[in-house]
């Protein structure tokens, strides 16, 4: 039972997209926060879009923006200190920016929902599992404790915890760090959303229970065709599992392309020198390519190209004109003057 | 430099248990947890050992062991065939001077209210035969020089550096009492992807210039591959294969090696549907109350009735040219790099 006093039939449910409007875009997103030092610009004119049943991956390193861009989508930032400026993110076509909190707190879990990288921090300890799960139906639903705790038992299932029926009682302190992982993306599919955000869903984890985590999500996602939002740092991550790369630096987006592109010939500096410098086995004993000097400081963004200071291709006018987000072909794009050199690999 | 001469750390048998306790009054020991349990390698002058395995292992817990942080159950260690004796402070001393560490984490293993060069001058205190009292500072400095850093920032304070200076802060405190072995806990995992490379480029050089021995713990299999000579592979306390890195990255023949070396993604979409994935089920068990026998045979497929009855021993296998810890070890490269 939904709450009446909201407009949900503002959000057409059937198709996946609308015309040729995908399920979910950011478009030209900024988002600032005000700080007792000065404004520090976290997120400068973002655009990606997401359809259904599709992978996108944001790979950025920490302050580049790819966290607040996804609590922005979520409706999760504290405004103040943040503060959205300019942008639009579109769900099937409305705005979530113009709707007012009750709306899109009806959204939030409903349709979209997201998964958090330190699950034991993100649970609350003094609840069992199986209350923190079923609240999602009794809140969203309106549905009894009792049939609430069956569904819970059943998404326990579903993400594969051992045992559910005697466990859905435990805290969250009582499972190890797979399992509260699972725990947290059964409370985010427990509605069905149509777009799920992953923010480093693995990072705290190990590698064989990485893996375990990761093909739980590519199995949820072909069961019910979510669109899946994966943030992360990991270049192999990324090259498991996604369908597109959003690169991100200094709060915007570098480079967009299909995953298989981008790894073959990356079309910006930036992501050319992360990938160069993942140790390979032929590289073996001789130096790392290294990429110099610092990520770029919020408070104190570099004119022109955020990149410019570190990138070893730099020309005069990287230093002052800040770079459009040139379309390379329909689903590649690169934010740098030179592109076309760095794809030929006669930049410099 | 390439690895030479006879061992300069010799490891055998270590063990680790960490009483269990029940009671406050009186206090009553109802189990342990083994930690670690009967760990043994070499190390040589100029080599890079690598300690790769999953959480709860025993990686850190080894490393404080070789750091003489926590006393050994039982088991020894041997610096240039020195036995290593955790009751006698004049021994420790020098043996502590021999050995350093750096830390995983460089925000928090750096003491926000000393300036760096304090922090990398304090091992001078205690150790006052290094650099007499008038030369600190300019030796500070010349370490400074050496990570990479500016010289004059010595009177700065920890906050003023990104993750990345810190990480060579870090690696010039250790560097300060001219260590022969340094043991690396996770250096490269709190710091962003563009600045790893910097600091194992920055590792790998010092090695060369100073004839370092290292042991890199990481959880990162492709970093540990490129700055090892030989690898160490842990699982529940224990080594179960141990070999050069070529041996256990490219015919990996203990099933938990396989395991771990299938699970790392691979940073190349190409043929990713046809990769072969050794998923395990479940979680390592409890290092409190490790299962009989081999203790990997719990997550195993090729589990049999005698691995639940005895104990693989690390020995080298049939087929294979170093030592794996399984009744049933078969190489089989599951990565197939290129």
């Amino acid at each position: 039972m939904k709450n009446p006093s909201v407009d949900t039939h503002l959000l057409p449910a059937d198709s996946g997209t609308i015309g040729t409007e995908p399920l979910l875009a950011v478009d030209n997103l900024h988002v600032e926060f005000s700080t007792r030092q000065g404004v520090a610009r976290a997120v400068n004119g973002v655009s990606y879009a997401l359809n259904a049943g599709e992978t996108l991956a944001v790979l950025g390193e920490s302050g580049s923006g790819k966290s607040v861009t996804a609590q922005a989508i979520m409706g999760i930032l504290d405004m103040p200190p943040a503060r959205i400026p300019k942008g639009e993110i579109r769900f099937r076509g409305t705005d979530l920016l113009q709707l007012s909190e009750a709306q899109r707190s009806q959204i939030r879990g409903q349709q979209i929902a997201m998964i958090f990288q330190d699950a034991l921090s993100a649970l609350n300890p003094v609840f069992t599992v199986g209350w923190q799960i079923a609240e999602m139906f009794r809140v969203h639903k309106g549905m009894s404790k009792k049939a609430a705790y069956a569904k819970a038992v059943e998404l326990m299932d579903r993400v594969r915890i051992p045992a559910a029926k005697q466990r859905v009682n435990d805290y969250p302190h009582q499972f190890s760090g797979g399992m509260r992982q699972r725990i947290m993306i059964a409370m985010s599919i427990a509605l069905d959303p149509e777009v799920l955000i992953a923010d480093e869903p693995t990072t705290a984890l190990d590698v064989t229970v990485q893996a375990q985590i990761m093909e739980l999500l590519a199995e949820l996602q072909r069961e019910s065709n979510m669109g899946l939002i994966l943030i992360t740092h990991d270049l192999g991550v990324v090259a498991d599992v996604a369908d597109k790369i959003a690169v991100m630096y200094g709060g915007r987006i570098v480079e967009n392309a299909p995953v298989h592109d981008i790894y073959s010939n990356a079309a910006h500096p930036y992501t050319k020198g992360l990938l160069e410098s993942i140790p390979r086995v032929d590289m073996k004993g001789q130096e790392l390519y290294a990429i110099k000097g610092l990520p770029p400081n919020l408070l104190d963004m570099p004119t022109g190209c955020a990149f410019h200071p570190r990138c070893p291709f730099r020309q005069d006018n990287c230093v002052t004109d800040v770079p459009a987000l040139h379309e390379i072909s329909g689903t590649r794009s690169s934010a740098c003057h030179y592109w076309r050199e760095v794809l030929d690999g006669t930049a410099g | 430099m390439a690895p030479q001469g006879d061992p300069i750390l010799e490891v055998r048998d270590l063990v680790k248990h960490f009483p269990l306790t029940q009671g406050i009054v009186m206090k009553r020991q109802i189990g342990a947890i083994k930690a670690v349990d009967g760990v043994s390698f070499d190390l040589r002058r100029g080599e890079t050992l690598g300690v790769v395995g999953e959480s709860g292992c025993g990686k850190s817990t080894l490393a404080k062991l070789l750091m003489a942080l926590e006393k050994p159950t039982s088991g020894s260690v041997k610096v240039n065939g020195e036995l290593v004796d955790v009751h006698r402070g004049s021994n420790l001393k020098r043996f502590r001077r021999n050995i350093q560490m750096v830390m995983q984490d460089p925000y928090t293993s750096l003491n926000p209210r000393m300036t760096v060069g304090d922090i990398i001058g304090e091992p001078y205190e205690i150790h006052t035969e290094v650099a007499p009292k008038g030369d600190r500072r300019k030796k500070v400095q010349d370490l400074l020089e050496v990570v990479g850093l500016n010289p004059d920032h010595i009177n700065r304070y920890p906050h003023q550096f990104s993750g990345g200076q810190r990480q060579r802060i870090g690696i010039a405190r250790g560097l300060a009492l001219q260590p022969e072995i340094i043991i690396c806990d996770e250096p490269v995992s709190a710091l962003d992807v563009s600045i790893q490379a910097q600091v194992i480029n920055l590792l790998e050089r010092l090695q060369s210039e100073f004839g370092l021995a290292y042991i890199f713990i990481a959880h990162d299999l492709s970093v540990v591959r490129h700055i090892s000579d030989r690898v160490a592979v842990m699982y529940l306390g224990k080594i179960v294969e141990i070999g050069k890195d070529t041996e256990i990255y490219d015919k990996p023949s203990h099933p938990y090696t396989q395991a771990l070396l299938s699970a790392v993604p691979v940073p190349n979409p190409e043929g990713r549907e046809t990769r072969e994935r050794i998923i395990l089920q479940g979680d390592p068990p409890s290092p409190a109350n490790p299962p009989s026998g081999c203790r990997f045979r719990t997550r195993c497929w090729k589990a049999q009735e005698i691995c639940a009855v005895e104990e693989p021993l690390l020995q080298i296998r049939p087929g294979t040219d170093h030592e794996s810890a399984c009744h049933f070890a078969e190489v089989h490269d599951v990565v197939h790099a290129s």
